[in-house]
């Protein structure tokens, strides 16, 4: 298989807008080409798109909006890591030969269809992501003696980390105490545990290392692929202190690149509520199970970037399809230095964690620059 | 209407099952997710193991299990403490849109 490589990208800032499904993807296709030398249009094999929307022909409709006539051309749909599997499509597509360049553009509007399972009868009436973070939270409660307040450092933190990056959806910090108080929505979850759905887009472009260097100095490889699709249901993860599709795809990420957790300099997890980051710490090998509350609450009182230094899904909001490819983008940045006062000082290796469906399904990348 | 959407709104909670695997296909699903042969339905046995729980409010909710592989999500009527594992009752079940399953403690 060739290598396949990160060359640019394209963000528009996450918020709650009147624009178009389509025209929020053009706006991240946009500064996408004003800041890659040497692309044209022609230069384009493949187009996916990766959101939760009802659009139709939605490849072929942005293609056309961008003046892109590609070989390929499909959307890609997987809830909430529609984004990465965008990414992964992608690379499958030029390291098999059958394309050079591709372009993954993810966005999402704020009322997607996709916020909830609705196939899903095994919730029962209980169908809206917080019931099933409340019944990990518990768990991992009940195991670990995991406590509100360690859940309320995730939100803090990635507040914190926020604020650096313009693309984000918050804008500001939050006290430990000012999340601690805020809205309860079950017993073990409040209002600023939780991410936001929210309109964003962003676009990504992957090179094979035959031509790479035509578009970039600086590339960034893609190195390690683990996925894992456990179920759809929800009800199949038996033990709820921990989400096995996170332990298994890492595993098959790490091995691949040759890696251990401890290579990683810098890493995005899914933090669609405060108790996932928590768990994805211990699932990922970033720490021991039971440790992940320790960690959280170290890497806010040393102000320490290492995780989620875009913000994660809680400080930047959740556009479904988009997220995966932002989070992705994070990761590129800084493997290449150019995330300013976000940056993770020589950051070479990082990770991307991205998952659906209360963690039914997870990727993770490993990148190196 | 799906046959388990109708019987659940007769208050019957009905599972696929393959007589050919023996077992349960869950998700309820027209064709067995072994050996995809077609399925009967078969009444679901309405005691279950309390797997987690939470609670929003007054409103009890969680995982429950019926016979040892059907997990599902419902209400939890009780007025005293819950313990992992213990057994419940199904005392009502519906669907309305969603599938609504209620449950109450063993006395």
């Amino acid at each position: 298989m060739r290598r396949v490589g990160i060359a640019s990208s394209g963000l528009a800032e996450f918020s709650k807008t009147d624009s178009t499904l389509e025209s929020l993807m053009l706006s991240s296709v946009k500064p996408l080409f004003d800041s890659t030398k040497n692309l044209s249009q022609e230069d384009i094999d493949v187009v996916l798109t990766s959101t939760n929307s009802d659009s139709k022909y939605l490849s072929n409709v942005v293609s056309e909006l961008s003046g892109i006539s590609p070989k390929v051309s499909h959307s890609v749909e997987s809830l909430c890591n529609s984004g990465t599997n965008g990414i992964v499509s992608a690379y499958s597509y030029i390291a098999s030969g059958l394309a050079d360049v591709a372009l993954v553009i993810g966005a999402e509007k704020s009322d997607s269809p996709g916020l909830v399972l609705e196939w899903d009868v095994s919730r029962g009436q209980y169908k809206h992501p917080i019931y099933w973070a409340s019944m990990f939270a518990s768990a991992h409660m009940r195991k670990f003696g995991t406590t509100m307040e360690d859940i309320a450092y995730v939100s803090a933190q990635n507040h914190n980390n926020a604020t650096d990056n313009p693309f984000a959806y918050f804008k500001k910090t939050f006290s430990l105490d000012e999340i601690m108080q805020s809205k309860n929505l079950t017993d073990n979850l409040r209002l600023l545990d939780c991410s936001m759905p929210c309109d964003g887009a962003a676009s990504i472009l992957l090179a094979s290392e035959d031509v790479i260097k035509k578009f970039t100095d600086k590339p960034v490889w893609i190195s390690g692929i683990g996925q894992k699709s456990l179920s759809a249901g929800f009800t199949k993860n038996d033990d709820l202190a921990c989400m096995k599709s996170n332990v298994q795809s890492s595993h098959r990420a790490y091995d691949m690149a040759k890696r251990t957790p401890d290579d990683i300099d810098v890493a995005e997890l899914h933090d669609a509520f405060g108790i996932c980051e928590i768990i994805e710490l211990e699932d990922l090998g970033f720490t021991k199970p039971g440790l992940g509350s320790s960690y959280v609450s170290n890497l806010y009182e040393t102000s320490d970037k290492k995780i989620n230094p875009r913000g994660g899904l809680i400080g930047c909001g959740h556009p479904l399809g988009a997220t995966g490819i932002a989070q992705t983008i994070e990761i590129f940045q800084q493997l290449q230095g150019t995330t300013k006062k976000r940056q993770v000082d020589g950051a070479k290796t990082g990770l991307v964690h991205n998952m659906s469906a209360a963690a039914t399904s997870s990727t993770v990348l490993i990148l190196e620059s | 209407m799906t046959r388990f959407e109708q019987e659940l709104k007769n208050n019957v909670f009905v599972s696929s099952f393959c007589t050919r695997c023996d077992k349960h296909v869950w998700p309820p699903s027209d064709m067995c997710n072994s050996c995809f042969g077609n399925v009967i339905w078969r009444p679901v046995t309405r005691t279950a193991k309390l797997i987690e729980f939470s609670s929003k409010g007054d409103e009890v909710f969680g995982i429950v299990e019926f016979e040892g592989s059907i997990r599902v999500m419902g209400r939890i009527m009780t007025a005293s403490a819950l313990q992992i594992g213990q057994m419940l009752n199904l005392t009502e079940c519906n669907f309305d849109g969603k599938a609504k399953f209620v449950l109450a403690p063993i006395v």
